[in-house]
């Protein structure tokens, strides 16, 4: 017996020692990757923030220590592009309960459901650069489709309602000020960020989340369902006590995704659509990022804002792990 | 029993109306937010047709249809280099990143090893890395390299993905592991394992993954922007954005080149969009 346990034993161990072996093997090209490309530049873009590095060396190259970080607090515009971020963000309940709502509509055994799903999906395959351009035109104030089939509904009813200048105009749904975080009532009305907020819904409510919410319905047990209707639930009540709660880890798993895409947003849109603009107020922190790192060459503030970001966006996913794990656990 | 009786209550006909109603009123909802989603897409392509005075007019319709427009577009700038590179790009990198990510995903799904998922969990918190944090490094080391301006410097940086690590893995871990046995006791060493056993198991995922990979470097914006200095170098994207900011009155051929952007996207979503709503739904399962 003592020869055969041993032996098994040194087997087992030798054996698991070369799994260990070939694993790293076949991890290396991609840790290799990582490290280069992932782990390691995060770790340098933390060190570079605590310097005054200037890419066009204008200036001397100094450590300075959190001045950056002191600067960004005192940085007007950091807040109000912080401001705008969130702003944009605001379309994000509305995209998910739009998605949402769609998928119910879709998850009814309908004919022609594979065509619909297709077609609310092509916004999220085409978005990108061409889709931007092509809003730009859209929304252009003077030319555009959007103003003139606005003004063609306003003059036909005799109304006198004046279009909005979408992608040229400072004003916005809160009343945001354009110099100074703080609310007037001058800037209320329809603006470039309402616009991107309106063309984000458009693209978002028909893509990955509909899918998603459409494979959660499908596994909601039809049997708790039927068990609810025969006691007397009508829908809404079906949908509010059996329905809503299967879907919460998809919710949880779309909200968290959508803060954590939602907070370095935005950039696509101010650098194809509005240069940031007008007086800056679709700029988002990554595109506030861009400027400073890629048009002034200053790294090191840039990467200090990076950091900051990268900061919101884990406190943020910790909030939601923390409150969202408690709302799943039914 | 009283409320059993009452819900049988209703005629047949009634149950039938109401069943018809519904899915009626379901058919126009689903209509009309189908006619909001393809309106923008319409107009583009009518005014990809239009002369440039009938684009700011509110006609839909062009008076003469300008196939030409598209010709035109080739004329103005090298739209067919622009083709090639994102093209080029987006398949040495979807290449790249299916072979790095199945290894990846093999040693995680299939392989027993000490730290295996603390490895993992470190890659997946690394999805939340938001991208400018690394973009910034990774210019400066480009600039070190001297692969700014480069395909090499377009295509490696992005070769790399621990979503798709996560993705295959996902998929790997559906198939049976006494398949993995069998072939030990066979005698297979684990790249024949992995390349003649489990490649071949994960085709869907792979599939699935290279769909994903190729649409997303086809469309890639903000690597490029920064990395590319010379025209023929530009990849759609980058091409677009300068033929928008330099002709950007010449919306007619703007449009023309945004549909011919686009239309390689619709078709291959069109094709293989099972693999591709499959691995969405998939992806978000919790690993």
């Amino acid at each position: 017996m003592q020869p055969q346990a041993g032996f098994l034993r040194m087997h087992k161990r030798s054996r698991s020692r070369d799994e260990r072996y070939v694993a790293w093997l076949f991890l290396l090209p991609n840790f290799l990757g990582f490290a280069v490309f992932t782990a390691g530049p995060v770790l340098f873009s933390l060190v570079v923030s605590f310097s005054n590095w200037n890419l066009q060396r204008t200036i001397p190259f100094q450590w300075t220590g959190i001045e950056n970080y002191f600067e960004l607090m005192r940085d007007q515009q950091f807040w109000l592009y912080f401001i705008n971020t969130l702003y944009l963000m605001l379309g994000m309940p509305i995209a998910i309960a739009g998605s949402l709502a769609l998928a119910i509509l879709l998850s009814q055994r309908l004919r022609g459901i594979v065509l619909y799903r297709t077609l609310f999906y092509l916004p999220s395959i085409t978005s990108g650069v061409a889709l931007m351009i092509l809003w730009k035109a859209l929304y252009n104030p003077d030319f555009g489709p959007i103003n003139a089939a606005i003004n063609a509904v306003s003059h036909a009813l005799g109304l006198d309602v004046k279009a909005p200048q979408w992608l040229l105009a400072t004003s916005n749904l809160l009343g945001l000020d354009v110099e100074q975080v703080r609310i007037t009532a001058r800037q209320f009305g329809l603006g470039a960020r309402d616009a991107l907020i309106i063309m984000g819904i458009w693209i978002a409510i028909g893509g990955n989340n509909m899918l998603l919410y459409l494979a959660a319905l499908t596994n909601v047990p039809q049997e708790l369902i039927e068990a609810a209707q025969l006691d007397g639930a009508g829908k809404w009540s079906v949908f509010r006590n059996v329905t809503w709660p299967q879907l919460a880890p998809t919710t949880f798993f779309i909200v968290v995704m959508s803060f954590i895409g939602g907070l370095q947003g935005g950039f696509e849109q101010a650098r194809v659509m509005t240069a940031g603009g007008p007086a800056g107020t679709t700029t988002t922190l990554t595109y506030y990022i861009y400027t400073k790192a890629f048009e002034e060459f200053q790294i090191g503030y840039a990467s200090a804002i990076s950091w900051i970001l990268f900061a919101i966006i884990f406190v943020v996913t910790l909030v939601n792990w923390k409150f969202g794990a408690k709302e799943v656990s039914y | 029993m009283t409320t059993i009786e009452h819900i049988q209550k209703p005629s047949p006909a009634a149950v039938w109306w109401n069943r018809v109603g519904k899915i009626i009123a379901s058919h126009l909802v689903l209509t009309l937010i189908a006619f909001t989603t393809l309106a923008p897409f319409v107009w583009m392509v009518l005014a990809s047709f239009k002369p440039l005075e009938e684009v700011e007019q509110i006609n839909p319709l062009p008076s003469v249809w300008h196939p030409e427009n598209y010709a035109k577009v080739f004329e103005q700038i090298p739209f067919a280099r622009y083709y090639f590179n994102s093209v080029f790009i987006a398949a040495w990198v979807t290449f790249l990143q299916c072979l790095t990510s199945a290894m990846a995903a093999y040693a995680f799904a299939r392989l027993q090893w000490k730290g295996r998922d603390a490895v993992f969990r470190l890659y997946l918190a690394t999805l939340m890395i938001p991208g400018v944090v690394t973009m910034i490094p990774n210019y400066t080391l480009m600039v070190w390299l001297r692969l700014l301006d480069s395909y090499i410097g377009l295509i490696v940086p992005a070769a790399f993905s621990a979503f798709g690590t996560f993705l295959l893995r996902q998929f790997m871990l559906t198939i049976p592991p006494s398949l993995d046995e069998a072939a030990k006791i066979d005698g297979a060493t684990h790249w024949q394992i992995f390349w003649d056993i489990i490649m071949p198991l994960s085709r869907a995922g792979l599939i699935t993954l290279a769909i994903f990979t190729f649409m997303g470097n086809y469309g890639s914006f903000f690597w490029p922007l920064i990395l590319i200095k010379s025209e023929h170098l530009r990849t759609l994207p980058i091409g677009m954005l300068y033929f928008d900011t330099n002709y950007g009155r010449q919306t007619n051929l703007i449009m023309a080149a945004s549909v011919m952007n686009i239309i390689p996207l619709v078709i291959l979503f069109v094709v293989s969009q099972r693999f591709l709503v499959r691995g969405i739904q998939l992806g978000a399962v919790k690993g």
